[in-house]
């Protein structure tokens, strides 16, 4: 039951970060209706910021707030110089560009930072456990990650549903045209939108990057998974990005956590633990393929797209 | 499109030509490594141009179409390693085995469109991939060693270098053709037409469904020859055979050498694989060229090099 509990806060965690990709992805194609595969390259970016920046810093916050930023120049840079041209085109068309462009980023972090992979080490003060009932600890980083994705998420609703950008960028996703022709500067939206896309990339691979070893193509598995978020989730919708990344979190890690244990109960445990691996990690692929074989576009489809 | 000498056909028949006597220059010049490096881009040729009939013709992005290759593959290397080495066996074994994925991947795709299809297309590949990996018996994610190439009862020696090119060049040659009568067939206008507007089609009575499914699994069962070919050739397979990458370079290949042409696909497998091998071995950092190169084809060659040899009607 311990066990159960901390494997569904891993859980949750892992969607939260999900839902950080997934949200950018989501926005950028319901507004500009890019297919961007380059977002797994910010989620790497972010990371390998943040290695540099404790380094530089030794800081882990200061390193955080800047990497932070980093990312979003690198995304709202990115938009100026490539996406901005894709736009109107064919999702062929972006796939293949932002397909180049994950080839690009991936040889030039080789270039910058080596092959080698980094390793960004905690602060002391969050490299602690934090006890959440009686007799359940719980490491009180992955806690933060979960409490800041949370704050994230909140402030993206605002942003989002109750300020002036949000109204513009909601118009603009139904749109554009009319929101241009009223007077609003489309293509500095465009840029701010994609820009933070990129940051809530970074931040999520800045946050993994204590936990995780930051290599070269690490933004690429995940960058698969929040596409499948999203697909689930209804493209263009973050409140269908929302519940299926969370959903998505859980299966994934509750199937990493338990399938070799329900395996074992019809298999022999040798053939249990050769197939547990790769079975948890088909799951949410077969997941994806449910929702979509009974809901074409989605749990939470967008209407008019 | 009447004129048989146009530039782009004087072109490609150069490159028909060239890609014929090329053992006869590599055997004369003393380059025996150019076979190894021709047999891969013909092998990985016939599999962008499987593609091409449902992307250039179809409209059906497949983004998981390196996914035949690993099976066509996989096919063949446990056939192998369980003591089947006839040819005979294993080839229709592996057409057989990348037909019914293609039917069930395809079923399920095509009820999507647009950007989902691509997407679905894209899961399905990864849920065959980890199944790769999880093939433990046959070497899981190290792939699997295959210490025989198909035999042929002596009608074809696979082991032996020029003989196993000619082999994957005339089995190309014959899955051009074939491709060329299906685009031209009713059928072939029926899958271009549903590419168009599919809803028209449906509505002049064609149950376009059913037309693009069959469609996507010749498609499939023509990789999954490829990937037989492929699984001969590096005499190894693993799960890296049908990484979404790869699929992604088949696209590239095939809009690269011009989408809905007919030879564009060979030209795009040709210009990427041999640029790959050039700039491979000018620089340790050769995909910083690629990856932009990709960007820039899509941004002002949309015709691809078939498009602009044929000026700019297509562009």
């Amino acid at each position: 039951m311990l066990l159960f509990l901390e494997q569904c806060l891993n859980g949750l965690q892992l969607g939260l970060l999900l839902f950080l990709l997934a949200a950018g992805l989501t926005l950028i194609f319901g507004i500009m209706d890019l297919v961007n595969l380059a977002h797994g390259s910010f989620y790497m970016i972010g990371a390998y910021f943040a290695a540099t920046f404790t380094v530089l810093t030794g800081s882990f916050i200061l390193s955080v707030l800047l990497a932070f930023a980093a990312t979003l120049l690198i995304g709202m840079a990115v938009e100026m110089i490539a996406m901005r041209r894709l736009y109107g085109r064919d999702h062929l068309d972006h796939v293949l560009g932002t397909f180049g462009l994950i080839l690009f980023f991936n040889e030039a972090v080789r270039l910058i930072w080596g092959p080698a992979g980094m390793n960004v080490p905690l602060p002391a003060w969050l490299n602690t456990h934090f006890t959440i009932l009686p007799g359940v600890e719980y490491p009180t980083y992955r806690l933060a990650i979960i409490l800041v994705s949370l704050l994230v998420a909140l402030f993206l609703y605002v942003l989002v549903m109750r300020t002036r950008i949000g109204m513009l960028i909601r118009a603009g996703a139904t749109n554009r045209e009319m929101v241009g022709a009223l007077g609003v500067n489309i293509k500095l939206l465009y840029t701010l939108v994609f820009g933070l896309g990129a940051a809530l990339a970074g931040l999520a691979g800045l946050m993994q990057a204590p936990i995780l070893t930051v290599q070269i193509g690490m933004g690429e598995n995940i960058l698969i998974l929040a596409f499948v978020v999203i697909i689930i989730g209804g493209i263009g919708s973050i409140r269908g990005a929302f519940i299926a990344a969370i959903l998505v979190g859980l299966i994934d890690t509750i199937g990493r956590g338990f399938l070799p244990d329900i395996l074992r109960l019809i298999l022999s445990p040798r053939g249990a633990s050769a197939i547990a691996p790769a079975m948890s990690s088909m799951l949410i692929y077969l997941l994806m393929t449910v929702v979509l074989v009974l809901r074409p576009a989605g749990l939470f489809p967008v209407s008019n797209k | 499109m009447t004129a048989l000498l146009t530039r782009r056909n004087i072109v490609f028949a150069a490159l028909l030509i060239f890609l014929a006597v090329l053992p006869v220059y590599a055997a004369i010049g003393g380059k025996p490594f150019l076979i190894t490096l021709f047999t891969r881009i013909v092998i990985l040729a016939m599999a962008a141009t499987s593609l091409n009939l449902i992307m250039g013709y179809g409209g059906m992005v497949s983004f998981g179409h390196a996914v035949y290759i690993g099976i066509g593959g996989y096919v063949v290397g446990i056939l192998a390693q369980e003591g089947f080495p006839s040819g005979f066996m294993q080839w229709p074994a592996a057409l057989v085995v990348s037909a019914l994925f293609a039917l069930v991947i395809g079923a399920l795709s095509l009820r999507t469109r647009g950007v989902y299809f691509i997407m679905i297309t894209l899961a399905f590949a990864q849920l065959l991939y980890y199944l790769a990996v999880g093939l433990d018996r046959y070497g899981g994610d190290d792939g699997l060693t295959i210490y025989n190439r198909s035999q042929f009862a002596g009608l074809i020696n696979t082991s032996n270098k020029t003989q196993f090119y000619y082999l994957c060049l005339v089995l190309l040659f014959g899955v051009i053709g074939l491709t060329w009568r299906i685009v031209n067939s009713r059928f072939g206008m029926v899958i271009q037409g549903s590419r168009s507007n599919d809803r028209r089609m449906q509505a002049i009575g064609f149950p376009t469904f059913r037309y693009r499914l069959s469609c996507f699994v010749i498609s499939g069962t023509i990789c999954g020859l490829a990937g037989a070919l492929l699984a001969n050739h590096t005499e190894f397979v693993s799960p890296a055979m049908m990484h979404w990458t790869r699929s992604g370079d088949l696209i590239f290949m095939v809009v690269l050498g011009g989408m809905g042409s007919l030879f564009g696909p060979v030209v795009g497998a040709v210009a990427l694989l041999v640029l790959e091998e050039v700039l491979s071995s000018l620089t340790e950092y050769w995909q910083i060229i690629v990856g932009p190169l990709f960007l820039l084809v899509v941004l002002f060659a949309r015709g691809g090099i078939s498009g602009m040899l044929a000026g700019a009607s297509r562009g």
